[in-house]
C-alpha cells in the first residue's frame, strides 16, 4: 500500500470543467493536511478539443507535477487514447463504461467502471456535475475523508447546487468502495499544515492589492488574464480603478498617466503585447515615472503555442524600447515570491521611479501551489522622496533635479508651488525639452546613477537565491518556474546519491553579479535549467560574470519540464 | 486665479512664423485665465509633432508624452485624479492617424477631459506628409500624385460614437476658439474640439485664407446642439460652406460617475499602508 504519494490526472473537454475539478480537489487534500501541486493544459479553444489537469499530493512538501499518474480520471475516450501511456504500472482508470466507446489497451491498469453520467441523470443535475461524482469515486478508491471534499463543495457553491453536488460526490464514493477492493494507493490525514492554495496570478495579484495598486489597465491575455479576472473582481473593495483598456499601447500609457498623477499603476500582458508596449516603456524610463508591469511568457516568436509555457523573453525583456534607461526585471520562482516581490516592485518603482517588470510565464501563472499564509506586512510600502502638499523649496520645483544619488525628489501634480513637467524628450532639470549635447549627457547619467543606487540596496534583499547544501556535486542555476521542477528533480538524484544545490536568481536586472559569483565560484560542475532555444540566461552569465556554465539543459516544447526527466538529464550532464 | 504672464514660460518658440498654433496658444492660454485655473492643477498632456511644443509654452504642469497616446496617458490621469484638469492636446496625425485606437474608447468612456485637436490636415515636423485628414487631390512629399483617398471627418465620427461634447474651431479665431476650449473644459465629460490650424509651411490648399472664405458659426445659424441627426448633418457639410462652434452636446454620466466606489476620491490620496488583504487571503486558504 503506497501512502500519501499519489498523483491525478483529469481529462476531456474544453468546457468540461477540468481544471475546477483539479482545483476543488486540491482544496480537499490541503483541508486534510497534506501537500499538493497541480497544473492544467489546455489548448486555444473554448470547447472541444483536450484538457487536462495534474495534481500530486504527498505528505511532504511538493513542488511540481510527477512524470507519470498513478490514477487517470477520463471525461472522454480520447482522454484514454492520449494519456494510458502516462500512467504508472499497477495504477488505474476512472471512466464512464456506458459512455465510452472504448476500452482502455493496457492490460495492466485496474479499471474502475463508473456510471458518472447514469449517476447525474437520477440525480437531476447538470451533465458537468459527473465531475463531482468522479472525485467522489476517487476519493473512494484512496479511502481519504469524503466530508473533506463536501466541505470545499460547501464553499464553492450556493443552496442547492451544494446540496446537488454533495449528493453526487457521496454516490461516486460510494460506487467505488461498494464495487471496487484495494487500490493499492491511500490517503492519510494529517495534522493540518493552515495552507493557503493559489495561482500565480492570484498572488501577483495579492500582492499588488497589499502594496497599494490603484489603478491597472490591461488588455486580456493568456496566461495573464487570470490577473485582469482578480484585479476587477476586487476593484470595488479596495478603492481601485481596473480599467480593461482598448489594447496594451493603451495600457501602458494609462498607467504612466496614473502614475504621474500620483496613483500606483499596473499593467500586465504577455510577450506579443510587451512588444506593442515597448515604446511606452520607454516613456515610463525617460519621464523616470514609477510603472509595474507583469510579462506572463509563453511559447513565440509571435502566436506561437499561446496556452503553452516558456522562458523566451527573457533578452527581449531585459532590452525592450529604443535607447537606454535603468529598469529593474525580477522573476519570481514561485507563489510566495509572486506575492513578496510584487510589492517589492511597487517599492523599487516608486524609490528610484523608473519600470519594474515582473517576468512570469504560464506554469508560474497558472499552476496551483501551496503556500504559507502570506504576511501582508513583511514588505512595508515605501513610497521614495515624495513631495506632496505643498513644495517648499528654495528655489523653482525641478522635476529632474540632478542629485547624487539619480533620484529627483517627485513631486505629484497638485503639489503647490510645483509645477510638474514629464518629457519624453531629452529635457533640462525643469523638464522642459533640451537638445542640448551637455544636457544630454548629465541626465543620462543622472538615470543611470539610480542603477548604482538600486544595487547597494540589493546587498539587503534577496536576489539570488541557494537551496541545497553549499557544497555539492553539481550546481544547477535558473530562473523563474523552473525552480519546482528542479527542487524535485533534487530529491530523486540525492535518492539515487548524487548531491545537488539550485542557485535561483531573482533579480535579472540589475544583475547581482557578485551573489552569482560568489556561489559558481565555489561550485564543481555548473548547468544551466531553461525553458528556451537559445539558453538566454547563460549569455547574461556570460555577460555579466564573463564566465560560461558548463552544461546547458534547455526545453522548447512548451510543456513544463518533468522532475524524472529533468533528474535524467542532470545525471547524463554529469 | 493664473495671469498669462504666470502662464509665460523661459522657452523659445520654434514654430513657423504665422503657424496656426499661435492662434491655438492664445486662445489656450486665455482660456486657463478665463476658467481661473491653478498652474498645479492643470496638466497639459501632448504627443509628438508640432502641437508637442506646447508644453514647453504654457507654463503648467504637463506631460510630453509619445506620437498617438495623448489620450491614454490624459486617461489614466484624469481617472485617477479628479481634481485635476486634464487638457489633452494631439496633433491630426497624432490622433487620428497613429492614435485612432484610442479616440472611439476615449468617446465612449466620456471622462472628464479636453481634447484638442490640431487638425493642420498635413503632417508638419516630419517636413510635409499626408495624413487622414489631408484633402483628396493633396499633394505631399509622401503623396506626390495626390492623396488618392477621401479624407476623414472626425466630427461625424465622435457624433456617432458617443461624444457628449463635439465642437470645431478655427485657429484663425482664437476668440472664438477659446470660448469652445472654456466650455469644453466645463463640460463634465469628455469635451472635444478639433481646430483648423493652418500650416503655412506644408499645406498650400488649406490656407488661412481658404478657411476664412468658408467657415460661418454654428451657434449664429440657430443650431441646436442637442439634437444629434441636425449636429450629424452639419458635420458633413464641407465645400463653399464649413461650419465650425459646437456641433454637439449631452448630459451623460462619466466614466468616474458609474464608479460609486470611489466617487469623487482621487486615488493618489489614499492611504497605501491600511489596505487589509486578510479577507482575500483567507478566500484562498
Amino acid at each position: 500500500m503506497k501512502t500519501n504519494d499519489f498523483s491525478i490526472m483529469i481529462g476531456g473537454e474544453a468546457g468540461d470543467g477540468i481544471s475546477r475539478s483539479g482545483e476543488t480537489l486540491a482544496r480537499a487534500f490541503l483541508r486534510g493536511g497534506l501537500h499538493i501541486f497541480g497544473t492544467n493544459d489546455y489548448q486555444s479553444l473554448i470547447r472541444g478539443g483536450h484538457n487536462f489537469y495534474i495534481l500530486r499530493v504527498k505528505g511532504e512538501e511538493v513542488y511540481s507535477q510527477g512524470d507519470l499518474v498513478d490514477l487517470l480520471i477520463a471525461f472522454n475516450d480520447d482522454t484514454i487514447n492520449r494519456h494510458e501511456g502516462d500512467i504508472v504500472s499497477d495504477g488505474g482508470i476512472i471512466y464512464d463504461g456506458e459512455a465510452s466507446k472504448i476500452t482502455p489497451k493496457r492490460n495492466d491498469l485496474k479499471r474502475y467502471i463508473v456510471p458518472l453520467n447514469r449517476i447525474v441523470e437520477e440525480l437531476n443535475g447538470r451533465t458537468i456535475m459527473r465531475n463531482t461524482v468522479a472525485l467522489g469515486a476517487a476519493i473512494g478508491l484512496l479511502d481519504y475523508d469524503l466530508t473533506l471534499l463536501f466541505g470545499v463543495l460547501k464553499d464553492s457553491f450556493e443552496g442547492k447546487v451544494a446540496d446537488l453536488n454533495i449528493a453526487a460526490a457521496e454516490r461516486g464514493y460510494k460506487y467505488a468502495k461498494e464495487n471496487y477492493g484495494d487500490f493499492g494507493y491511500q490517503l492519510k490525514k494529517q495534522e493540518p499544515k493552515h495552507k493557503m492554495v493559489l495561482t500565480g496570478n492570484e498572488a501577483v495579484g495579492l500582492g499588488a492589492i497589499n502594496a497599494g495598486c490603484k489603478f491597472y489597465a490591461a488588455y486580456p491575455m493568456t496566461p495573464v488574464a487570470g490577473l485582469l479576472h482578480f484585479m476587477a473582481e476586487n476593484e470595488r473593495n479596495y478603492d481601485m480603478i481596473v480599467l480593461q483598456a482598448e489594447g496594451e499601447i493603451a495600457a501602458i500609457n494609462m498607467i504612466v498617466g496614473a502614475s504621474y498623477a500620483g496613483a500606483r499603476a499596473m499593467t500586465s500582458t504577455s510577450g506579443g503585447g510587451f512588444c506593442l508596449m515597448t515604446e511606452g516603456l520607454g516613456l515610463a524610463g525617460m519621464t523616470e515615472t514609477p510603472v509595474v508591469i507583469m510579462v506572463g511568457q509563453r511559447p513565440g516568436p509571435s502566436t506561437g503555442l499561446p496556452t503553452y509555457s516558456a522562458q523566451g523573453d527573457l533578452r527581449f525583456i531585459l532590452h525592450a524600447s529604443q535607447g537606454e534607461f535603468p529598469r529593474v526585471v525580477v522573476a519570481p520562482g514561485d507563489v510566495e515570491q509572486c506575492f513578496y516581490e510584487t510589492m517589492r516592485a511597487f517599492n523599487l518603482a516608486e524609490k528610484y521611479q523608473l519600470p519594474v517588470i515582473i517576468l512570469a510565464d504560464k506554469y508560474g501563472l497558472e499552476s496551483h501551489c501551496e503556500a504559507d499564509p502570506f504576511d501582508p506586512h513583511r514588505i512595508g510600502v515605501e513610497r521614495g522622496e515624495l513631495i506632496v502638499g505643498e513644495y517648499r523649496g528654495g528655489e523653482e520645483y525641478k522635476r529632474y533635479k540632478v542629485t547624487e544619488r539619480g533620484v529627483s525628489p517627485r513631486a505629484l501634480p497638485g503639489t503647490k508651488g510645483a509645477i510638474i513637467r514629464a518629457n519624453s524628450s531629452e529635457h533640462d532639470e525643469y523638464g522642459y525639452t533640451t537638445e542640448r549635447a551637455e544636457l544630454t549627457k548629465e541626465m543620462n547619467e543622472k538615470r543611470f546613477r539610480k542603477l548604482s543606487l538600486l544595487l547597494k540596496e540589493f546587498d539587503g534583499i534577496e536576489t539570488t537565491k541557494l537551496y541545497g547544501p553549499q557544497s555539492a556535486d553539481a550546481t544547477i542555476v535558473s530562473l523563474g518556474s523552473t525552480k519546482g521542477p528542479i527542487r524535485e528533480a533534487m530529491r530523486l538524484l540525492e535518492a539515487r546519491g548524487i548531491v545537488t544545490n539550485f542557485l535561483q536568481i531573482i533579480y535579472l536586472e540589475p544583475f547581482p553579479t557578485s551573489a552569482v559569483k560568489r556561489v559558481l565560484d565555489s561550485a564543481n560542475k555548473t548547468m544551466m535549467v531553461e525553458h528556451n532555444v537559445t539558453s538566454q540566461l547563460s549569455s547574461l552569465l556570460k555577460e555579466r560574470l564573463l564566465r560560461d556554465v558548463d552544461y546547458k539543459i534547455l526545453k522548447y516544447d512548451g510543456r513544463p519540464f518533468n522532475p524524472g526527466e529533468l533528474s535524467k538529464r542532470i545525471e547524463e550532464a554529469l | 486665479m493664473v495671469t498669462l504672464k504666470e502662464l509665460a514660460t523661459p522657452v523659445p518658440n520654434t514654430w513657423c512664423p504665422g503657424c496656426g498654433n499661435f492662434g491655438i496658444l492664445m486662445a489656450v492660454k486665455n482660456a486657463l485665465v478665463e476658467l481661473g485655473l491653478s498652474r498645479e492643477e492643470t496638466v497639459l498632456v501632448a504627443g509628438i509633432g508640432c502641437h508637442g511644443k506646447m508644453p514647453n509654452y504654457v507654463n503648467t504642469a504637463n506631460l510630453h508624452g509619445i506620437h498617438g497616446r495623448t489620450l491614454p496617458a490624459a486617461t489614466g490621469m484624469a481617472l485617477s485624479n479628479p481634481n485635476l484638469t486634464v487638457i489633452c492636446h494631439a496633433g491630426d496625425a497624432d490622433c487620428y492617424d497613429e492614435g485612432w485606437e484610442h479616440f472611439a474608447p476615449a468617446l465612449r468612456r466620456n471622462i472628464d477631459m479636453t481634447l484638442i485637436v490640431h487638425n493642420n490636415m498635413v503632417l508638419g515636423l516630419t517636413v510635409g506628409q499626408a495624413t487622414s485628414t489631408s484633402q483628396e487631390g493633396f499633394r505631399s512629399r509622401s503623396t506626390p500624385h495626390g492623396v488618392i483617398v477621401p479624407p476623414l471627418n472626425p466630427i461625424a465620427h465622435a457624433i456617432v460614437g458617443g461624444g457628449t461634447f463635439v465642437a470645431r474651431g478655427f485657429a484663425g479665431d482664437p476668440k472664438h476658439l477659446q470660448k469652445l476650449i472654456v466650455e469644453a473644459v466645463r463640460h463634465n465629460g469628455f469635451g472635444y474640439v478639433d481646430v483648423f490650424q493652418p500650416c503655412v509651411t506644408f499645406n498650400y490648399l488649406n490656407t488661412y485664407q481658404w478657411f476664412k472664405e468658408r467657415v460661418y458659426k454654428l451657434e449664429e445659424t440657430g443650431h441646436d446642439a442637442t439634437d444629434r441627426w441636425k449636429a450629424l448633418e452639419k458635420s458633413f457639410e464641407w465645400g463653399d460652406k464649413i461650419p465650425i462652434g459646437l456641433f454637439y452636446r449631452e448630459k451623460r454620466p462619466t466614466y468616474r460617475d458609474n464608479l460609486p466606489h470611489i466617487k469623487d476620491r482621487p486615488l493618489t490620496g489614499l492611504d497605501l499602508g491600511k489596505t487589509d488583504i486578510s479577507s482575500l487571503l483567507k478566500d484562498h486558504m
